[in-house]
């Protein structure tokens, strides 16, 4: 037993070495592809310049504007395609031939690429931030319903039975028996449909718009800066970890309560 | 209009033996939400919608053969349509290759899981510009963003399939003499099989996923040449059409993946 604890904290930390060795190794090729070998630096810059445009990037705040784009654009997708989802996802549950009417349906429709609808949200909506934020509403609507049909449709019956036999209230069976069943299932949902958005969101900047982050990286790119691409790739990169993070954090702690 | 002339008959029978009908089979009340959707689309786009933003259904659809006569259609369709294949074939082999390669040996696994799950997470819609400095703006960038976007789930559902396999078919095939690649063919494969195909499905809505950006993306050839020339000229007949044309693409080859995974994931039940 001890012997085996003392086997297993050991490859772990093997393993710990191993992946530092790994991203190492990739930092040190790339170090002596731009600077030994002579790789152009318009398509990779030196890690040295990198790193100086990442500071400069976070210095001057240069960042600040396509942020407070791309966040905007998040904020609104998100609260329409949450509104919406719960509310046509809770409708929907209610009733089991509903269900299954619409479900497959949904489902269906959340296996296409809707991506691909990025060109027509472009015609009607323009190249602005409201093409944004209904292609990130869209895309983010069908993990959020989804998720809230599964969570209250599918409450276990005998404690439904139960609650109502004990001659609970509408308010009180929502309150009491079907919110905490589908809490968690809806939460993995709405985080789902977060990160979506977000991905959605920087997705049809970097395809067709005129600001927020994912236009930067390709404006960057068409002036052949690379290594301030760089700089705002580690940025978004950073941005979009963080903010999941901050999401998970939140579920959790909804999840607990 | 045939489609709401079509409508008009079904609603006649007596409206008790429809919703019997209908409780008993949602399948069919399903279809009819999809039709009263096209109805709902085809009114509005007739009579109160800008004909310079969208089009009705059935203009789409009349329109159809007009949009594949316009030059250089037929061959970006077909264009995308090989990078698909090429990126899925592709992710298939480097994903199952890493996926064993990580799953075999615990070791292993437990050391680049974690960096395969680490690249996974990346958002890559970051990186596309990198992909078209590097490949240009033909196929290769295209499906080099399909097999990047493809691979990782495939990597970790085989990784995560060999893992389940218990260790005492693998320690009596080894009792009984097999070698190495006999324990691979006769007890590693066999029980791979169910996440494999699973590792194919999402493998192939993350292909699609990242070819189809790469395509939207470069607006200089392909299929984003013709989503921004249709945009600009403000020609939603074609541009619904093609759109319409590439999701049924999409639908077509994520239904295959899904019906082989349906049908291969039952082998050990």
């Amino acid at each position: 037993m001890n012997g085996s604890g003392r086997i297993t904290a050991q490859s772990r930390l093997w393993s710990r070495l191993v992946q530092i060795a790994f991203l190492a190794a990739l930092l040190l090729l790339w170090f002596l592809a731009t600077n030994v070998w002579g790789v152009s630096r318009i398509l990779l810059p030196r890690p040295a310049n990198v790193w100086d445009q990442l500071l400069n990037v976070l210095g001057s705040g240069a960042f600040i504007p396509d942020l407070r784009v791309t966040l905007g654009e998040l904020v609104a997708a998100f609260a329409i395609s949450m509104s919406l989802g719960v509310s046509l996802g809770y409708a929907i549950s209610r009733s089991q031939y509903l269900i299954r009417v619409f479900e497959p349906l949904l489902a269906a429709i959340y296996a296409i690429p809707i991506i691909l609808f990025l060109p027509l949200y472009v015609m009607s909506f323009g190249l602005g931030p409201n093409s944004k934020i209904a292609l990130g509403a869209t895309i983010s609507f069908f993990p959020i319903v989804l998720s809230t049909i599964a969570g209250f449709g599918h409450v276990d019956r005998t404690l439904q039975t139960a609650a109502r036999s004990m001659g609970a209230s509408d308010l009180q069976m929502f309150r009491h028996v079907l919110l905490p069943a589908a809490l968690p299932v809806v939460l993995a949902g709405l985080r789902m449909g977060f990160t979506v958005a977000l991905l959605s969101v920087i997705a049809s900047e970097t395809i067709a718009s005129f600001a927020g982050l994912g236009h930067r990286i390709v404006d960057l790119a068409e002036n052949m800066d690379t290594a301030r691409m760089f700089a705002y790739i580690v940025f978004v990169i950073a941005i979009v970890a963080f903010l999941n993070a901050v999401v998970s954090k939140l579920e959790g702690r909804a999840r607990w309560r | 209009m045939a489609v709401s002339g079509a409508t008009r008959v079904a609603a006649a029978p007596a409206a008790s033996a429809l919703s019997d009908r209908l409780i008993r089979h949602p399948g069919i009340a399903r279809l009819g939400v999809v039709v009263l959707l096209f109805i709902v689309w085809e009114l509005a786009a007739r009579f109160y919608l800008d004909h310079d933003f969208i089009s009705p259904p059935s203009v789409v659809l009349m329109s159809l053969g007009k949009l594949l006569a316009t030059p250089g259609v037929p061959s970006a369709l077909w264009l995308t349509l090989y990078e698909i294949a090429i990126a899925f074939v592709l992710a298939v082999i480097v994903g199952a290759a890493v996926g064993l390669a990580v799953g075999l040996n615990r070791f292993a696994n437990q050391s680049f899981m974690p960096i395969v799950l680490l690249l996974y997470g990346i958002p890559q819609i970051t990186i596309l510009p990198i992909f078209v400095l590097l490949f240009g703006i033909g196929a290769a960038a295209k499906i080099a963003f399909g097999v990047s976007h493809g691979m990782f789930p495939i990597m970790i559902a085989v990784a995560a399939g060999v893992q389940k396999i218990e260790p005492v078919l693998i320690t009596s095939a080894r009792s009984m003499g097999a070698s190495r690649w006999q324990l691979l063919r006769y007890v590693v494969f066999p029980h791979m099989i169910p996440s494999f195909f699973t590792g194919m499905r999402l493998g192939m809505s993350g292909v699609l996923l990242g070819v189809l950006l790469a395509e939207l993306y470069v607006s200089t050839a392909g299929i984003g040449y013709f989503t921004s020339i249709f945009t600009e000229n403000l020609d939603p007949t074609k541009l619904i059409g093609l759109v319409s044309m590439l999701a049924a693409i999409a639908i077509a080859l994520n239904e295959i993946v899904r019906r082989a995974e349906l049908h291969y994931a039952r082998w050990r039940d």
